[in-house]
C-alpha cells in the first residue's frame, strides 16, 4: 500500500508532494508574467503616436505604423459579431427553451466540437465558400470564419446565463399570460443580459488575435482598406508578417503590434471576468 | 462536374445562414429592450394580435438559428471534402504514407507533416500533462484559498494570450534559449540517444512542442482543478479519519476518482496542440523531413496549409491542401468529441 512507513517519512514526503504541486502552478503562472515583461518591454520601445497612425511604411523606409491594422481588426471582428451573436444567442434560447431530448444534445454537442476545430480547417472552409468562387480575397470571408469561431463562445455562455435565470420568473411571466416568446423576450432575455455580452466580450477576445484563418481570407493590405469586400490588413495578421521577415526594423514593429494586441485581449478578458463576479454572488 | 457540385454545395450553405442571420438581428434589438414582469404583461394584453406573429418569427428564427448552426458543421465538413476529392482521388490512402512531397512534380503525400504534428503534440501533451495536473492539484487541494483564485486567475489569463503573440516568443526568446542552454544541455548529458543528438538549430521539433505545451497546460490546470474540486468531501474526509494525511489523501482518494476527468482534459489540451498553427509555423523549422532528432526542424499539418495555401498553383496541389485541412477536422472532431463524451459523464450526474 501507497504511504507505508513511518510517520516522520509519510510527513516528508506530503510535503515534498505539495511543493512539488505549489512549484508547478507558480511556474505556471510566472511564465505569463514573463511572456508578458518581455512584450512589455520590447514592444514598449516601438510604440508611439505614428505606430498608432500611419500606414506601414516598405521595407528600408524608417518609421510606420499598423493604423490599418488597428482598423482592419476592428471592421473584421465587428462583421463577425455582427453575424455570430443573434444566431448563438438564439441558438441558445433553443436550447434552454424549445430544443428537447436527443436534438438538443445533439447540438450541444456539435457545438462543443465546433470549439475544438482547429482555427486554420475553419478558414480552409471560408475559403472554398466565400474566397474561391468570388476569385479575389476579402475582408468579409475573414469576418465569417471568425463569425464560426465565435460560434460555441457565445453559445455556451448565453446558455448559462439564460439557465441562471431562475425558471420561477419564466414560469411566472406565462403564469400572467404572457406568450412564450413574450416571457423569453421581454423577462428571462433582459436578466440574462449582462452574461450574455460577457460571453460576446469573451468571443470577441477569442478571435482577436487569431491570425490563421486570416492568411487565405482577408490576406492582409498595405493601404487603407474599409471595403469589407476587399483584402484588408489585421493586427495579428501584420504581427504574424513583420515577425518572420528577415528584418530587423520589422521585427520591432512586430513587438509593437504584439504589445497592442495582449493588452487588448487581456482587457477584454479582465472586462468580462469582473463583470461575471456579482452575477456568480447573486 | 465536380466544381459545379461544389458550388452547389456552397450555394445552400450560405443561403441558409444569410436569412437565419438577418432575421435573428431584429430580435436582438427586441431582446435588448428593457422590460420587467408587469409592463411585459401590460404590453401583451395591450398589443394581441401583433405580439402572436412577433411570437411565430421569433420561434422560426430560433429554428433557424439552430439549423444555421448544424449546417455550418455538415458545411464544413462536405465542403473540405468536396474540395478535397481530386487530391484523394488522385493519391488514395498512400498520401498518408508516402512522404514525398514534391509541388513541381504533383507528388503529394502527408507523411512529415503527420509525423511532426504527432510528435510536436507528444512532447506539448507530456510536458503540459504532468505540469498542468499538479499545478490544478495545487489549485483545488493544497493551496489557500486566498492565493488559490489570483493564481486560477492569472493562469486562465495564460489561455487567452493569442497564438501570435506565443510565435513571436517563442521565435526571439524561447528559440535561442533553447539553443544556447537547454538543448546543448540535453545533448551533453544525453546525447547518446538519437532524439537528442544531432545539429542544434534553436527552431525545431522540440522547441514547438515546449511552444504548444505552454498554450495548452492553462486548459489541463482549469479543468483537472474544476474535476479534482467536484469530487466530493466525505471522501476526503473518510481517508483522513483514517489517518492518512493530505498528500497521502490526494494520492489515494482524489486522484483515482478524478482520473477519467484529468484524462479528458489531457485530449482536450491534445485536440488544440494538433490544431494550432501560428505559433507552431513559427518556431518549428518548416522542414518536410522525418528526423529522429528532435532538434532537427520539422513540420506540421496546419503549418503546411499556412505556409503554401496561397502559393498553392496547380489544382492537385489545392487540393492536396484542402486534404490536410479534411484530416486536421476529421481528428480534431474525433479527439475533441471523445473528450467532451468523458467530461459529460463526469459532470452531468453530478449537476443533476
Amino acid at each position: 500500500m501507497e504511504g507505508a512507513g513511518t510517520v516522520g517519512r509519510r510527513q516528508a514526503r506530503g510535503t515534498v508532494g505539495i511543493f512539488l504541486t505549489a512549484l508547478c502552478a507558480g511556474a505556471v503562472a510566472a511564465i505569463l508574467l514573463l511572456i508578458l515583461g518581455y512584450v512589455i518591454r520590447e514592444g514598449g520601445g516601438a510604440l508611439s503616436f505614428a505606430f498608432l497612425t500611419q500606414l506601414p511604411h516598405p521595407v528600408g523606409v524608417p518609421g510606420g505604423g499598423v493604423a490599418n491594422g488597428i482598423v482592419g481588426s476592428a471592421i473584421i471582428v465587428g462583421l463577425a459579431a455582427l453575424m455570430a451573436v443573434p444566431i448563438g444567442a438564439l441558438t441558445a434560447v433553443y436550447l434552454t427553451f424549445f430544443g428537447c431530448g436527443f436534438f438538443a444534445v445533439t447540438v450541444r454537442f456539435l457545438s462543443d466540437v465546433l470549439s475544438g476545430i482547429p482555427s486554420i480547417a475553419i478558414g480552409l472552409f471560408a475559403y472554398t465558400i466565400l474566397v474561391a468562387p468570388l476569385h479575389h480575397f476579402s475582408a468579409f470571408s475573414a469576418s465569417f470564419a471568425f463569425a464560426v469561431l465565435m460560434l460555441p463562445v457565445i453559445i455556451s455562455t448565453a446558455e448559462a446565463a439564460i439557465n441562471g435565470v431562475s425558471r420561477e420568473i419564466y414560469e411566472g411571466g406565462l403564469a400572467l399570460g404572457l406568450s412564450r416568446y413574450s416571457a423569453i423576450v421581454h423577462v428571462v432575455l433582459p436578466s440574462a443580459r449582462s452574461g450574455i455580452i460577457t460571453g460576446v466580450v469573451l468571443a470577441v477576445a477569442r478571435v482577436t488575435g487569431e491570425t490563421a484563418p486570416l492568411l487565405f481570407t482577408a490576406f492582409g493590405s498595405q493601404f487603407w482598406e474599409l471595403n469589407p469586400n476587399n483584402p484588408m490588413a489585421e493586427l495579428s495578421l501584420q504581427v504574424f508578417t513583420y515577425a518572420i521577415s528577415p528584418y530587423r526594423s520589422w521585427h520591432e514593429q512586430a513587438w509593437g503590434g504584439a504589445l497592442i494586441l495582449i493588452v487588448v485581449v487581456l482587457l477584454l478578458n479582465l472586462g468580462a471576468r469582473m463583470a461575471l463576479r456579482p452575477a456568480r454572488r447573486g | 462536374m465536380k466544381d459545379s457540385m461544389a458550388k452547389a454545395d456552397s450555394g445552400s450553405a450560405s443561403g441558409e445562414v444569410g436569412p437565419a442571420g438577418a432575421a435573428g438581428g431584429g430580435e436582438a434589438v427586441a431582446a435588448a429592450a428593457p422590460g420587467d414582469l408587469a409592463k411585459a404583461a401590460e404590453l401583451g394584453a395591450r398589443v394581441k394580435l401583433p405580439v402572436a406573429a412577433r411570437g411565430k418569427i421569433f420561434e422560426w428564427a430560433v429554428y433557424g438559428a439552430t439549423g444555421a448552426c448544424i449546417a455550418i458543421i455538415a458545411g464544413l465538413f462536405i465542403e473540405l471534402l468536396a474540395n478535397s476529392w481530386l487530391s484523394i482521388s488522385t493519391f488514395g490512402l498512400s498520401f498518408l504514407w508516402t512522404s514525398e512531397w514534391n509541388p513541381v512534380t504533383n507528388q503529394f503525400g502527408a507523411l512529415p507533416f503527420i509525423y511532426g504534428t504527432i510528435v510536436s503534440s507528444a512532447i506539448a501533451i507530456l510536458l503540459a500533462s504532468i505540469t498542468g495536473v499538479m499545478a490544478g492539484a495545487f489549485l483545488a487541494e493544497f493551496s489557500p484559498p486566498r492565493l488559490a483564485e489570483p493564481l486560477s486567475f492569472v493562469i486562465e489569463l495564460l489561455a487567452a494570450v493569442p497564438s501570435v503573440v506565443y510565435g513571436l516568443w517563442g521565435l526571439f526568446v524561447l528559440g535561442p534559449v533553447m539553443r544556447d542552454y537547454i538543448e546543448p544541455f540535453l545533448q551533453r548529458y544525453f546525447g547518446f540517444l538519437p532524439i537528442f543528438a544531432g545539429t542544434i538549430y534553436g527552431v525545431g521539433m522540440l522547441t514547438a512542442g515546449v511552444i504548444l505545451a505552454i498554450m495548452i497546460v492553462p486548459t489541463v490546470t482549469a479543468i483537472s482543478r474544476d474535476v479534482m474540486r467536484a469530487v466530493p468531501n466525505s471522501q476526503r474526509e473518510a481517508i483522513w479519519a483514517l489517518g492518512a494525511n493530505r498528500w497521502q489523501g490526494f494520492r489515494m482518494v482524489v486522484l483515482p476518482i478524478a482520473r477519467p476527468g484529468i484524462f479528458a482534459a489531457c485530449i482536450l489540451a491534445l485536440g488544440r496542440a494538433l490544431g494550432e498553427t501560428i505559433a507552431t509555423t513559427m518556431v518549428i523549422g518548416n522542414r518536410p523531413a522525418i528526423a529522429a532528432s528532435l532538434f532537427a526542424p520539422g513540420y506540421t499539418i496546419s503549418s503546411v496549409i499556412a505556409n503554401e495555401f496561397t502559393e498553392a498553383t496547380s489544382q492537385v496541389y489545392l487540393s492536396a491542401l484542402l486534404e490536410l485541412g479534411l484530416l486536421l477536422f476529421i481528428i480534431s472532431v474525433i479527439v475533441n468529441g471523445l473528450a467532451r463524451l468523458l467530461l459529460w459523464t463526469i459532470f452531468r450526474p453530478m449537476e443533476s
